[in-house]
């Protein structure tokens, strides 16, 4: 059995293994990834391979498709008619793959460049410096000094809906041969409204099944009403405190149980279920280590150091936010750690964005979550609809929101609800990092005509200021 | 006018890099062929790189402490004459100024660096800070995260700071790099109370030259060499009065003066003799230990430069005065930096003494990958008990240490047994076997 040796094992080759294995790379550092692949994954993980990006990318073909039977129905607000759009449906997903398989690849050389190792196979951890990886050629042992666990999560299934034959993940959602003419979406998270309305797009009829009684129970109502109006115009059937109690008799149609309403069937070729997601902790071995656990989690501290030696945790493993840009930031942070760097993650924001019709953007904290924690607030709204830009995008619902501490100014959470305003999510990241006053950003000039004015506008609104409403 | 690169010459022995400990000129100077530009140093010895040309100086290729591989730029001249020309300054006989001690060849073999041309301006030293009044620290209302910026709160990291102890003067408490600087300037200064007023200045001094080889040697056999020491006492009562005979008898001749160091050189080449694990190089990348037949004893020198190990070759082929003499002019040739490189190298086992400073104990650090090295401690007269009775007895401790690796606890203590046997009775140093 062949032994390997190196400075640094990372577990998991996703958006936090793979960073961190760059970043110890660039410092020098010797470093073994170990990635398991198989349907899930493969380097770049689940956001790479069957999360974000191809999410995004088909999200964004299903908004060329819609607009395009929009205008051939003569709905084009500026005069455009085309003649019987049609969509070749494999296009989009070969389309699809085709950038993935550009981002992965573009991942494993830059992990060449750093000199990673990179041993193919899944892992199972022996003790907490050494793993044994199954690979194609046979078990090897690794071991290292220090250990990075950056194994991510996994769809949750529910009990009553186990995935299999038309009940499926995310993970199946971006890969179906076919549009499904009839789609039920288990869960109103982001997941299910970013492929729920996508499908919408594409043609599917779609049902939504959501056991809170809003969609989005994450955010603030005010952030999610432009996005529950978009639905509705899309034709999309949203059920709220509705409770998917199984497949029918018949397996065609899934039955939902809805407080003072009759139970249903609501037939469909398929069912996505997208009610959260769950730390991938089984299989590999972490029972046998000394770890303390947070719930279904890794617990970590805030240099991202588990309950054992120079056994490092990041990502999903380690809990709410899911999200790749934090797995990233913290992958990052190990490695420098790890090279003798002082470092804690110190982050004042994550940012967080829903792919939705229209995007929602939150950096930092609510106007409610701000007075829940003893904060006398400023808040300030500015209306998409008084933005220029947002016009000749034909884009105007929506807005932004910036939260200020009534005291010093000191801005607390920027929100946005519009077409593309995740966009603007590095410039709110930035002023809350900078420690941003309304006066900071009241007094910089933003671009005439962007998006980006409704943020100054909106500013300007908290102290009162606003010009063009 | 043409420009002329003076090149970080080869200086031998396969050193690859070298590093700049002086600048005899400067930027603007014109300097006349011949004329003394830099000295370097290398693990070996300290060279004096010479002007191949008479022109002036355009650009230096680095400060002080920086070390530079061969073939790099290290002068830029602007000559009389047209064209550029790029050349190795030639060290002449590698003219060896103060040397460092060392004794292994560099195993590193840094890749000679490529660097762009007119990247060799000396960096500008930072302005002497001005002593700003340190700023009252006023306790702040606790808020649960400070606010500074990524940049600031890095660099409070780096520095050790909880950011929750500095006063942020910026908009809304916000804390900025002059906040911080301010906090580090004030945190430096204690309070002050009767009459006596604290001193806040910090000079920071760069280790460059012979300090920073001492240093990076040092820490290298503290890190790669499980030492072992081990302390024995000695009666040199009988080898004193043989020495203090022997110079008695010597006064008036030509013969050196005798310390101490040469009869120990006798007693270490005897004692090696049935000891020989000790007289040996461990090349612990290799796994090999090199042992020799000649005895070659490094002898700490202290030097006005620092630590210094000449070495005496093949003692085991000299006399008890040879040794003298030997130990005396290369102890001498130390001080005044005019050893060569080979009388600083290649030795096999170090004795080090402090003299008067011996102390009672002392823990030797092993001169890597040499894996012995004995101390000598201060000689002190102290009532012995021998034969029923107390007896004035000169007494010397010796402090050895030995590379734990490669040599046994039983093998160091039988060998210094063997020393202290061979001193205490000191005919048997010099009757053959």
């Amino acid at each position: 059995m062949a032994e390997i040796n190196a400075k640094v094992m990372i577990v998991g080759g996703g958006p936090g293994g793979y960073v961190a294995a760059i970043r110890a790379g660039q410092l020098g550092l010797d470093v073994v990834l170990i990635e398991q692949g198989g349907r899930e994954g493969g380097l770049g993980g689940t956001c790479l391979n069957v999360g974000c990006i191809p999410s995004k990318a088909i999200i964004h073909a299903a908004d060329a498709v819609h607009q395009a039977h929009q205008q051939a129905e003569r709905k084009s607000p500026f005069g455009l008619t085309v003649e019987r759009p049609t969509l070749d449906f494999a296009r989009t997903i070969e389309w699809k793959d085709g950038i993935v398989g550009r981002l992965t690849s573009g991942v494993a050389a830059l992990l060449k460049r750093y000199k990673v190792k990179i041993v193919h196979g899944h892992a199972t951890m022996v003790d907490g410096k050494t793993c044994r990886v199954d690979t194609d050629t046979g078990p090897e042992t690794v071991r290292a000094e220090h250990v990075v666990l950056a194994t991510g999560s996994e769809a949750a299934s529910v009990p009553s809906l186990p995935f299999g034959g038309r009940i499926i993940s995310s993970t199946e959602a971006l890969s179906l041969p076919t549009v499904p003419a009839r789609l039920v979406v288990v869960g109103a998270g982001y997941i299910g409204l970013e492929l729920g309305t996508a499908f919408a797009k594409l043609g599917s009829k779609v049902t939504i099944v959501e056991a809170e009684d809003r969609i989005l129970p994450a955010y603030d109502t005010e952030l999610t009403r432009p996005v529950a109006r978009r639905l509705r115009a899309l034709g999309v059937e949203v059920l709220t405190g509705a409770r998917a109690a199984g497949l029918s008799d018949s397996g065609e149609a899934l039955r939902v149980s809805q407080q003072n309403a009759a139970a249903r069937e609501i037939p469909a070729d398929n069912i996505l279920v997208a009610t959260g997601r769950r730390a991938r902790t089984a299989g590999l071995g972490l029972d046998r280590l000394d770890l303390t656990m947070n719930g279904a989690f890794v617990a970590i501290d805030e240099r991202c150091a588990t309950s054992m030696l120079n056994v490092w945790a990041v990502g999903d493993l380690t809990g709410e936010p899911m999200l790749a840009h934090r797995a990233m930031a913290q992958g990052a942070m190990v490695a420098e750690i790890i090279a003798g760097h002082r470092r804690v993650f110190d982050a004042v924001a994550i940012p967080a964005v829903c792919f939705t019709d229209p995007e929602i953007v939150t950096v930092g904290l609510s106007p409610d979550s701000a007075r829940a924690a003893g904060h006398d607030v400023h808040v300030g709204t500015f209306p998409l609809a008084a933005n220029g830009r947002a016009l000749t995008l034909g884009a105007e619902d929506g807005f932004v929101r910036v939260t200020a501490r009534a005291d010093n100014h000191l801005v607390l959470g920027i929100a946005a609800v519009g077409a593309g305003v995740s966009e603007l999510s590095a410039a709110f990241g930035l002023a809350l990092e900078m420690g941003a006053r309304l006066e900071d950003i009241a007094g910089t000039i933003h671009a005439h005509p962007t998006l980006g004015e409704a943020f100054h506008e909106a500013s300007l609104r908290a102290l009162g200021e606003a010009l063009h409403i | 006018m043409g420009t002329r690169i003076i090149k970080m010459p080869d200086v031998g022995e396969g050193v690859a890099e070298a590093e700049i400990v002086e600048w005899h000129v400067t930027v603007g100077q014109s300097v006349l062929e011949d004329q003394v530009l830099a000295a370097v140093m290398t693990d070996k010895a300290t060279v004096e790189i010479p002007s191949p040309v008479a022109g002036t100086v355009v650009a230096l290729g680095g400060e002080v402490g920086t070390v530079l591989a061969v073939g790099s730029e290290l002068v830029r001249l602007e000559i009389a004459g047209g064209g550029t020309e790029e050349i190795a300054a030639t060290p002449p006989g590698a003219r060896l100024s103060k040397a460092a001690h060392g004794v292994s060849e560099s195993k590193e073999r840094a890749a000679p660096e490529s660097r762009a041309p007119g990247a060799h301006e000396p960096a500008a030293r930072p302005a002497p800070r001005p002593s700003a009044e340190p700023v009252p620290l006023t306790p702040r209302p606790a808020i649960a995260k400070p606010v500074a910026s990524p940049a600031v709160r890095r660099r409070a990291r780096d520095a050790g700071v909880d950011l929750r102890q500095v006063r942020g003067s910026g908009p809304a408490g916000r804390i900025g790099h002059e906040d911080l600087e301010a906090f580090l300037r004030g945190s430096a200064a204690a309070a002050s109370g009767g009459g006596k007023v604290a001193n806040p200045a910090v000079e920071t001094i760069k280790i460059v030259g012979l300090r920073r080889r001492i240093a990076q040697k040092m820490a290298e056999s503290k890190r790669r060499i499980a030492h072992f020491s081990y302390v024995e006492e000695v009666d040199v009562t009988a080898v004193e009065e043989l020495r203090a005979t022997l110079n008695e008898q010597n006064k008036g001749t030509d013969r050196p003066r005798l310390t101490l160091m040469p009869f120990l050189m006798q007693a270490l080449v005897r004692a090696i003799v049935d000891f020989p694990d000790v007289n040996a190089l461990y090349d612990d990348e290799a796994e090999t230990i090199e042992r020799h037949g000649g005895v070659h004893i490094g002898i700490a020198t202290q030097t006005p430069a620092g630590l210094m190990v000449p070495v005496v070759r093949h003692c085991e082929a000299r006399s008890l005065w040879d040794c003298a003499a030997e130990v005396r002019r290369l102890a001498e040739a130390a001080r005044q930096g005019t050893a060569t490189r080979a009388e600083l190298s290649g030795s096999t086992i170090t004795l080090t003494s402090l003299g008067a400073l011996g102390g009672i104990v002392s823990t030797p650090v092993i001169n890597r990958p040499e894996v012995a090295i004995v101390g000598v401690n201060r000689q002190v007269v102290r009532p012995v008990w021998q034969g029923g009775q107390f007896v004035p007895r000169t007494m010397m401790n010796l402090s050895s240490s030995f590379d734990h690796r490669v040599i046994d606890g039983f093998v160091a203590a039988s060998f210094v047994q063997r020393l202290k046997s061979l001193l205490e009775a000191p005919a048997t140093l010099f009757i053959e076997a």
